[in-house]
């Protein structure tokens, strides 16, 4: 059976400094992926690349294969057919992705009208029940009401109802829980995995909060500066990371108790990405970087059946490990 | 004891929201006597359910809109009229940092114009001034004066909010009313955004009225803080002591609903129900529909904010009923 989706060497420019380079990432039919990393490391450029939503002057290259067939520059017509229908997308920036000057019910029936065989008033069933689903109480009314009139919270609902309305295959969801509290987060997260479970659909979930991704996706890919550093099952990533940068991540994240203690940020910034040191790209910022680190990048290697990593210290110990059990 | 920089002294606000075919009008009480007091260099955290009234309370406390009923005082002295020069000598002493960082900014114009446009409003300093200003404002939020030189599309959005950080600054506030200001970043950089704010909070004595969702990067940043629900406050308390042992049983939801790398969702306090519709407040306490522990009386009354020892207050009937016991 072929993967649902399947990115090979995914690599994207603006105006010739690259941003993505080389990204290898394989979905299953009903998976559920989370994506996390460094601000900037192109998370949200991977699907809007993979998808053909970057701006004219954005060079994407690489291979991007939906069941199979490659989408990357596929044409206008077959793309738009892909995007909302077979793969959703939730945005970053839900504010601005609803158009104010219309109501909720003008949107969503758009949407429903692009991706539905539905007419009339089963359109309009439809985005009631949809608005119900994602639960914005007193949805009739509610229909009426301007994105406006919705607190940030709500929106985000909407949102969710948008991308549900063409039944896609996937869902790209783009931190779609950021601004949300705690327990409207947690019936989000409960809602979108129990859509996902119905309607068998994949889900990539982006976020930046580990522990959302923790509890919502079966595998998670770690992303910085443009590749993918670290791929492993959730319960594995978090227990016990891998690539330094990965143990970063993990240890950056305030204590919920406990005694209160100045958070070890992991010091620097990502390098530009017109100017990315040779070698590894964490290396500048790498506590345990050694002379080799600077010389070639390190690829996303197997250090277990279902684990990768790139970082040559990951690389050494397991040759040391293949040695031991070659001999 | 130093008056509060900050007080804000039982103010509300209600929309008029129109829905229905009929276009009929339905008030929303976004905020409903909200009373809280921020002491000069101290972080008050504000928290709770989406749409419960944090923004809203961030913008009353501002001055960037007029309470319907209540009063902020801000050292000391009534907010002044919106629109007067004492008003925008005020202003320029506060500043806001918005959720939504894009939204924030100018999509047409150089982030560092746009962190100069608040010198430029105010008129402070020469150009030359502003200029040093602004490389200054980039370097205290580390970053270089090439970024300054993009447009916020060309921004990760952990970059974004440093620049609506540094603008924030350039007219040297001593009131930041964050609303959300790491919620879009990840671990690392929120954990140095984190970092930078207490250090520049240490700095330049820093007063933050701070929301956000994140309880962790509330609790590391806040003395004290305040649990919203549907347009009151529902309990207040240190920050440590609060979610080490939150009373109100929306506040216990809450705390455990946070989620943590290494647990699984078992063992949680799951809420039930619909979520909260300011536009029908619930009679009674307002959380009575969700809450595990409900008894009768909590649909007909409401619960009012009461201590419950220490710097704890509560709005609970369960909570203040074993005050009452004690008591007697
Ligand atoms: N239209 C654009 N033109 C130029 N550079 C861009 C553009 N869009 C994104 N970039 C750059 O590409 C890189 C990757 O951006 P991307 O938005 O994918 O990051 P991300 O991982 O989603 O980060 P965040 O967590 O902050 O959303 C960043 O360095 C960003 O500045
Ligand atoms: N301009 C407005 N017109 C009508 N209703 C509004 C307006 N602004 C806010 N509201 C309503 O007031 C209530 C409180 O909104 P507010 O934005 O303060 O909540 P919040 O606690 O900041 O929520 P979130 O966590 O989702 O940002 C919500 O029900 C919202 O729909
Ligand atoms: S390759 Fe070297 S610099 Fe890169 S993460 Fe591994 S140890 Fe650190
Ligand atoms: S007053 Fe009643 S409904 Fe409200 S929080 Fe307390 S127990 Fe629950
Ligand atoms: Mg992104
Ligand atoms: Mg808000």
């Amino acid at each position: 059976m072929p993967q649902l989706v399947s990115i090979a060497g995914l690599s994207v420019a603006f105006g010739g400094v690259p941003v993505l380079r080389g990204v290898d990432l394989a979905l299953e039919k009903g998976e559920a992926l989370g994506l996390v990393g460094e601000s900037g490391s192109g998370k949200s450029v991977t699907w809007l690349g993979a998808l053909g939503l970057l701006p004219r002057h954005a060079q994407v290259s690489g291979s991007v294969r939906l069941e199979g067939r490659e989408i990357l520059g596929a044409s206008a017509a077959e793309l738009d057919r892909v995007r909302g229908g077979r793969i959703a997308m939730i945005f970053q920036d839900p504010a601005s992705a609803l158009n104010p000057v219309l109501t909720i019910r003008k949107q969503l029936c758009e949407a429903l009208a692009l991706h539905r065989d539905l007419q009339g008033n089963g359109v309009k069933a439809e985005a009631r029940r949809l608005l119900d689903l994602v639960g914005i109480p007193d949805a009739g009314r509610r229909l009426e009401a301007y994105p406006h009139e919705f607190s940030g919270g709500q929106i985000q609902r909407i949102m969710i109802a948008m991308a549900l309305a063409g039944n896609p295959d996937l869902l790209i969801a783009d931190e779609p829980t950021t601004a949300l509290d705690a327990t409207i987060q947690a019936q989000i997260l409960e809602l979108l995995s129990t859509v996902r479970r119905e309607l068998g659909m994949a889900m990539v979930l982006i976020s930046h909060d580990l522990g959302v991704v923790a509890e919502n996706c079966d595998r998670v890919a770690v992303m910085y500066a443009g590749r993918i550093v670290e791929q492993a099952p959730s319960n594995q990533l978090f227990a016990d990371p891998v690539h330094p940068y990965a143990q970063g991540l993990i240890g950056a994240l305030p204590p919920l108790d406990g005694p209160r203690r100045r958070l070890t940020a992991i010091p620097g910034t990502v390098p530009d990405p017109a100017h990315m040191p040779d070698g590894c790209a964490f290396a500048p910022r790498c506590t345990l970087a050694a002379e080799p680190c600077g010389l070639a990048a390190p690829s996303l290697a197997p250090i277990a059946d279902d684990r990768s990593v790139a970082c040559i210290r990951a690389e050494a110990s397991r040759r040391a490990l293949l040695g031991v059990a070659a001999e | 004891m130093s008056p509060p920089l900050v007080e804000v002294s039982a103010v509300s606000r209600s929309y008029a929201m129109r829905s229905g075919m009929f276009g009929r009008s339905t008030a929303v009480h976004a905020v409903d006597g909200v009373s809280l007091t921020i002491a000069k260099g101290e972080t008050l955290g504000l928290v709770g359910e989406s749409g419960s009234g944090k923004s809203t309370t961030g913008r009353i406390v501002l001055g960037l809109e007029p309470p319907d009923g209540g009063e902020v005082r801000f050292q000391g002295k009534p907010m002044a009229a919106p629109g007067t020069a004492a008003w925008r000598a005020q202003r320029a002493r506060m500043q806001m940092i918005f959720q939504d960082p894009l939204g924030a900014l100018d999509r047409r114009l150089p982030v560092a114009t746009q962190i100069r446009e608040p010198l430029d409003i105010h008129g402070l300093g020469t150009p030359a001034e502003r200029e040093d200003r602004v490389r200054e404002l980039l370097r205290a939020v580390e970053l270089t004066p090439a970024h300054g030189a993009r447009y916020p599309g060309a921004l990760s959005g952990g970059q974004r909010q440093r620049i609506v950080l540094a603008r924030a600054l350039a007219t040297k506030p001593n009131f930041l009313v964050c609303d959300e200001p790491v919620s879009a970043l990840d671990v690392s950089i929120q954990a140095q955004v984190v970092n930078l704010l207490a250090d520049l909070q240490a700095q330049l004595s820093l007063t933050l009225l701070f929301i956000s969702h994140d309880l962790r990067v509330v609790r590391q940043i806040s003395t004290v803080v305040a649990v919203m629900y549907l347009g009151r406050i529902v309990e207040i308390g240190s920050a440590d002591d609060l979610f080490a042992r939150p009373e109100h049983p929306y506040t216990q939801a809450l705390v455990s609903a946070s989620p943590a790398p290494g647990r699984r969702s078992a063992g949680r306090i799951v809420l039930s129900g619909d979520p909260p519709n300011p536009a029908a407040r619930p009679s009674g306490c307002a959380f009575h529909p969700r809450c595990p522990r409900a008894i009768a009386r909590c649909a007909s009354e409401v619960p009012a904010l009461a201590a419950v020892g220490g710097n704890r207050q509560v709005a609970c009937h369960l909570v203040a009923g074993a005050a009452t016991r004690d008591a007697a």
